[in-house]
């Protein structure tokens, strides 16, 4: 690893402040992907701000129909909240399926979110379930938010402050794991919000994406039977060693089905 | 430039004085000389390296020593001693849950983690929660099976282990 | 084998003597190991798989924090390093030599492989040296790559050694072409399958790693390096890379974290770090990241195999006539010539009275890792050609597999029994295994189960394989005519110690067997004494006497016996010295529960006490002994030994995603005598586990260009806790007829038997959709592909 100068952040300001200052610096959350990229040479940020210690970045908190959970909010705690798997059981089983339990006691929801890995699960419950990503300096919505892998909306020096979640009626995740990586190779959240539906998809394709077409028909019909003949494109989705562009189309409409029935379970 | 920390390393502060590229493991192992926590992949997956972070496993390959600072470590060497063995490394030798070694002082680690939030938990549970720890030698079924049998046996004893104080 | 006793301590589930050092984290691995002063080494690996080295730069490596030295082919080269040895050289069909290019361990002209080595920096700190060796810049002229064997094989392919052309390394063959040839003729049924043994990664937990010492004023070298067999590391680097007297280097091979085959060889870091140590005169550790290990370690397997099957019309075997084409990689690893010859062309009998059977092998090299053994070496490939080819065989035929099986399997009645591929069993029941475990897997109650899954929307299938495997290659003599360039007996030496205490020494090294219990169980209850007494040493050529270490689960079966032999010794010279004591003819005086007697009385002398006369010889039989008591064997066996058994595996595959769930495993084996039915167990599942990673989840891809494709654990799919199954395994016994235990070996048994058993039951759930074959892994993606094909096969 090339050597970096360390600062603690002890407020979301001050490290924004730090960051500012230091155009290749990096802040690290859970680190789960920023330290083994780091490892393997492919970044050597100058700076690193470290935000373990930044107590406004964590929490979960129900606000009215709102569940606005800390960016530091890590992946073990979401999965053991009572609270989450209380409102939106779906986002507390996702995250209990993140990666594995070592990973979970450390990977962070904002560092996730603001990574977009293609292939992360968060992004799925972000997007579906219209989550505002709040940051140091503004609010985003979801569909805002995620622009392709690796790439979002935040600005450089920008980090996530919360992310806040709607409380749908119900909600449902499910995902194909790689079989070496255990990433998502498809995962598939649907959420009924009440006043509209979402079906967001991650690991089939470059970025999160929303699926209109099942969207469409799930509104009339929120239950498996309603999409099932709906074929999934495959243009656009990726195909590598692990799974065919063909083959992760087919998985979303299987992903989706499970999906629903853990909705209606 | 090096940063000077203090940490609790098996119950005992310790000052260190670490580069801020440093990896905890590397800070254990070559600094401390506690050489049971092993490192045996550079992608955060096998799990050979895991310790106890403030009582939660964490890898320690996948992350910089300077963030244990002010916390608290377990290693394997802390967990018990040849002549006070913690549960779970008495119901490893049980069930002969190891043959090379190498992966089990991470592994015991993770099941210390595992049975100290899911106290009770079903083979289901267990191969979930050994999910980040890869074993080549002896196929899990005895790592599971002195999993389980260590549950039950601490079912008996008050819950959270001195290991975890 | 009544000297040795069956009763006390063999056959007893004994904790592990060696377990409390590793749960308790004071393991001594090679990378644990600090002696000081050390430098560390990193090497330089080629990131191209074919090309020229036009030139090494070194000049901003060496100026780098920390750097101590960097080092190029060209100084090795000028201080007459040789290349890595290969341990086997076959013979083609028409007798001549099979091509053995050099391997050097560094680089100087041409590289052949990505991770093939180019240089080395050596610096103060591990972290230092990796970044100081990404500052050394090679240029190359890139040239032509060829991955597939095939593809290697194919006029006008890419070259990789002007000494074998065409890039074949050997084309040789067993059996009788001829007598295949007349069977097929009138046959009642053919079947054929192709097949492809996909290529393995090894990746055991602990990376290689390695330290060079040397020692300026004593000239002695010191090698501690991860490996299976310290002593034949000594003797190859010794005698051929280093051109030094084994009592001037002492190999030690401490702690190591699991081998499987792929920490048998000299490996060029072994080489490269001893050389630097002696050149900088301090000691140079290198330890591999996984990363490396991925890319240059030896890797297993890799086949492509046409396999046909002539049966009569009751359904016996009449012949098997096989073809396969076998991937080296760019260089000859030690044994890689022998493992898809000796260890697989002669393993095609399996467990069947096949009159007759040919086998072609060609070995050819690609731009990839050398392949070498991994566990199972040979016989998983061969296990795998002919467990699959009986399962098509008794499709075709609409048979029941077992029946199948039962019906062409060797009786009981007819051992010793010579194959026509070279081996003789000596002893098997395969009936035996096959009925114990089909019901142990509850074969009848089968089509229930099927129906119950079905009802779940799973297809439920159940695939059997009855496998066989040559372990510990013997004898020597005979190996040696086939090939083989070293002895394969092994060796122990007993030493008693003055108070009755003992310690074994033994050239075979543990690395996760459980060596340190099961041999001290074995002198222990021979010696009548606690096990507590006994302690087992081994990895280290200063202290054990020249054995060959451990490989191709020969560890009891050689190892084991070398052991019997000393401790017999011991009881021998002991009784000597118990009739001086009792002044009593020896003849007259017996050994039992660990007290020399004198028979028909209650006069005896305990062995701790005649312990003591050996080495206080004040009333000694000085006139025909000498004192002390300490005794070596040598054993070279007379024949492999040959366990066998019966997997059976049964599955659910989800018919939406392709995904396969081993729900149920299986295994009655027939190890012979088993000193230590848990540790036995064990091996059986991590065996189990290894052929079902095989089966399903693990592979090997290099893309066109020579990079590979799986090289890390985030794309080569290591089976974890919640992909496998809890095991049912249980034994027979037909003892081994030709060792004094009459132990045959369980270290591969599981790697050889699972894969077939899978891809048969996987084949078994399919058939209603009309799936034929499917690719090893069965990955889901794979086994989707396979259903898709069918229905699309279906529609038209």
């Amino acid at each position: 690893m090339k050597s970096f100068e360390y600062h603690r952040a002890i407020s979301l300001a001050d490290a924004v402040t730090m960051l500012k200052a230091r155009t290749e610096g990096r802040a690290l959350a859970g680190g789960m992907t920023l330290l083994p990229t780091m490892k393997l040479g492919l970044a050597a940020p100058s700076d690193v701000v470290d935000l373990g210690s930044i107590a406004e970045l964590r929490g979960i908190k129900h606000i009215g129909d709102r569940l606005v959970l800390g960016a530091m909010s890590t992946h073990a705690e979401v999965a053991e909240s009572a609270e989450i798997s209380r409102t939106i059981p779906a986002l507390a089983a996702l995250a209990a399926g993140i990666g594995d339990p070592q990973v979970r006691n450390r990977g962070t929801l904002g560092g996730s979110v603001a990574n977009n890995d293609p292939s992360a699960d968060y992004p799925a419950a972000v997007l579906a379930l219209d989550a505002f990503v709040q940051t140091d300096r503004r609010s985003i919505t979801a569909d805002q938010f995620f622009q392709g892998m690796f790439t979002t909306a935040l600005e450089p020096g920008e980090l996530i402050k919360a992310i806040e979640f709607r409380i749908p009626k119900r909600a449902g995740y499910a995902k194909f794991p790689n079989g070496a990586s255990r990433y998502a190779m498809v995962g598939v959240m649907v959420a009924d919000l009440g006043n509209e539906i979402r079906v967001a998809v991650t690991g089939a394709g470059p970025g999160v994406f929303r699926l209109p077409a099942f969207e469409a028909a799930l509104k009339k019909n929120f239950a498996s039977e309603a999409i099932d003949g709906l074929r999934v494109p495959e243009d656009g989705l990726n195909s590598d060693l692990h799974a065919s562009a063909a083959y992760r189309a087919h998985l979303v409409g299987v992903m989706a089905r499970r999906a629903l029935d853990a909705a209606s379970r | 430039m090096t940063i000077p920390i203090n940490l609790k390393v098996n119950g005992k502060t310790v000052q260190l004085s670490v580069e801020p590229e440093t990896l905890l493991v590397d800070a254990l192992r070559d600094q401390l000389r506690l050489t049971g926590t092993h490192v045996g992949c550079d992608t955060s997956q096998c799990g050979a390296c895991t310790v106890l972070l403030d009582a939660n496993s964490v890898k320690s390959c996948t992350m910089l020593a300077v963030q244990a600072a002010d916390r608290s470590v377990m290693t394997i060497e802390g967990l018990g001693s040849a002549a006070a063995l913690h549960p779970m490394q008495a119901a490893f030798r049980e069930h002969h849950a190891l043959q090379c070694g190498f992966c089990t002082p991470g592994m015991i680690m993770s099941a210390v983690d595992l049975l100290s939030r899911n106290p009770s938990p079903t083979e289901a549970e267990v191969r979930a929660g050994l999910e980040g720890n890869i074993c080549r030698c002896t196929g899990y079924h005895n790592i599971v099976k002195a999993v389980l049998d260590c549950a039950q046996k601490m079912q008996s004893v008050p819950a959270r282990e001195s290991a975890h104080g | 084998m009544d000297e040795v006793g069956t009763g006390g301590l063999i056959g007893q589930s004994v904790k592990r003597t060696e377990d409390i050092r590793f749960i308790t984290g004071r393991g001594r691995y090679t990378d644990d190991i600090a002696r000081p002063h050390t430098a560390y080494a990193a090497i330089v690996r080629a990131n191209v798989a074919h090309a020229r080295i036009k030139s090494i730069d070194t000049a901003a490596a060496r100026a780098a924090a920390g750097v101590v030295a960097a080092f190029t082919g060209a100084d090795m080269a000028a201080d007459k390093i040789g290349g890595l040895p290969c341990g086997w050289a076959v013979k083609n069909r028409d007798g001549s030599p099979q091509a053995e290019p050099a391997h050097p361990a560094l680089q100087a002209d041409r590289v052949r492989y990505v991770g093939d080595q180019v240089a080395v920096v050596i610096a103060e700190s591990q972290a230092q040296a990796r970044a100081a060796a990404e500052l050394v810049n090679v240029d190359y002229e890139e040239l032509p790559v060829v991955v597939d064997t095939r593809a290697a094989l194919a006029a006008g392919a890419p070259q990789l050694h002007a000494e074998a052309k065409g890039n074949l390394c050997f084309d040789w063959e067993l059996g009788d072409a001829a007598a295949v040839e007349r069977a097929f003729a009138q046959a009642a049924h053919r079947v054929t399958l192709d097949l492809r043994n996909n290529r393995l990664i090894p990746n055991a937990m602990e990376p290689r790693s390695c330290i060079g010492d040397f020692d300026s004023a004593t000239g002695e070298h010191t090698l501690i390096t991860a490996s299976q067999n310290p002593h034949v590391i000594r003797l190859l680097l010794a005698a051929f890379v280093f051109g030094i007297p084994e009592h001037r280097f002492r190999v030690i091979a401490p702690d190591v974290g699991g081998g499987f085959g792929s920490k048998i060889y000299p490996y060029p870091e072994d080489v490269i770090v001893l050389w630097a140590a002696r050149k900088l005169d301090r000691p140079v550790k290198w330890t591999a990241m996984r990363g490396e290990s991925f890319l240059s370690d030896a890797q297993g397997r890799d086949h492509h195999t046409h396999v046909e099957l002539a049966l009569d019309k009751d359904a016996h075997f009449l012949a098997l006539r096989v073809e396969t084409v076998a991937n080296l990689g760019a260089y000859l690893s030690t044994f890689a010539p022998a493992v898809p010859t000796y260890l697989y062309g002669t393993l095609l009998a399996g467990t069947y009275r096949t009159p007759a059977i040919y086998c072609n092998v060609k070995g050819v090299f690609t731009h990839t890792a050398p392949v070498d053994a991994y566990r199972g070496a040979g016989r998983p490939e061969a296990t795998f050609v002919v467990e699959r080819i009986v399962d098509q065989a008794a499709r075709q035929l609409k048979l029941d597999p077992a029946e199948l099986r039962r019906r062409n399997f060797i009786p009981p009645g007819a051992f010793p029994y010579q194959t026509p591929v070279a081996l003789m069993y000596d002893t098997g029941n395969y009936h035996a295994t096959l009925d114990s475990g089909l019901k142990l897997a509850d074969y009848a109650g089968f089509a229930a189960r099927r129906g119950a899954a079905a009802k779940r929307g799973k297809l439920r299938g159940i695939g059997i394989s009855t496998y066989i495997e040559a372990c510990g290659i013997a004898p020597s003599a005979v190996a040696g005519a086939l090939g083989a360039r070293a002895g394969l007996f092994e060796a122990a030496t007993i030493r008693i110690n003055p108070t009755g205490s003992v310690t074994v020494l033994t050239g075979s090294h543990s690395h996760g067997q459980g060596h340190e219990t099961t041999f001290a169980q074995v002198v222990a209850q021979m010696l009548g004494i606690p096990m507590d007494s006994v302690e087992v040493v081994h990895g280290d050529t200063g202290k054990i006497p020249f054995g060959m270490g451990t490989y191709g689960s020969r560890s009891i079966a050689v190892g084991g016996a070398a052991i019997v032999g000393a401790t017999r010794k011991i009881i021998n010279k002991g009784q000597r010295i118990a009739a001086h004591l009792l002044e009593a003819s020896p003849e007259d005086v017996e050994f039992k529960a660990g007290r020399y007697v004198v028979r028909g009385t209650d006069r005896g002398k305990a062995f701790g006490e005649v312990a003591f006369a050996a080495y206080v010889p004040h009333n000694f039989p000085h006139a025909t002994e000498e004192p002390g008591l300490e005794e070596t064997s040598f054993y070279d066996p007379k024949n492999f030994t040959y366990p066998s058994g019966c997997h059976i595996c049964e599955l659910d595959i989800d018919p939406d995603t392709g995904l396969v769930e081993v729900v149920r495993f299986s295994a009655s084996d027939d190890f012979g005598r088993i000193i230590n039915p848990m540790i036995v167990e064990g091996q059986v599942h991590g065996g189990l586990v290894q052929g079902i990673g095989q089966a399903l989840h693990e592979n090997c891809l290099y893309d066109e260009s020579g990079q590979l494709l799986t090289g890390s654990f985030l794309d080569y799919a290591m089976p974890r806790a919640h992909d496998v199954p809890s095991f049912d395994v249980m034994t027979e016994c037909t003892p081994c007829t030709h060792n004094a235990l009459g132990v045959k070996g369980c270290g591969e048994a599981g790697a050889i038997g699972a894969p077939p058993a899978v891809i048969n039951a996987i084949l078994d759930a399919l058939q209603p959709l009309g799936v034929t074959d499917v690719p090893m892994p069965a990955t889901p993606y794979a086994v989707w592909r396979a259903i898709q094909a069918a229905r699309g096969r279906a529609a038209a």
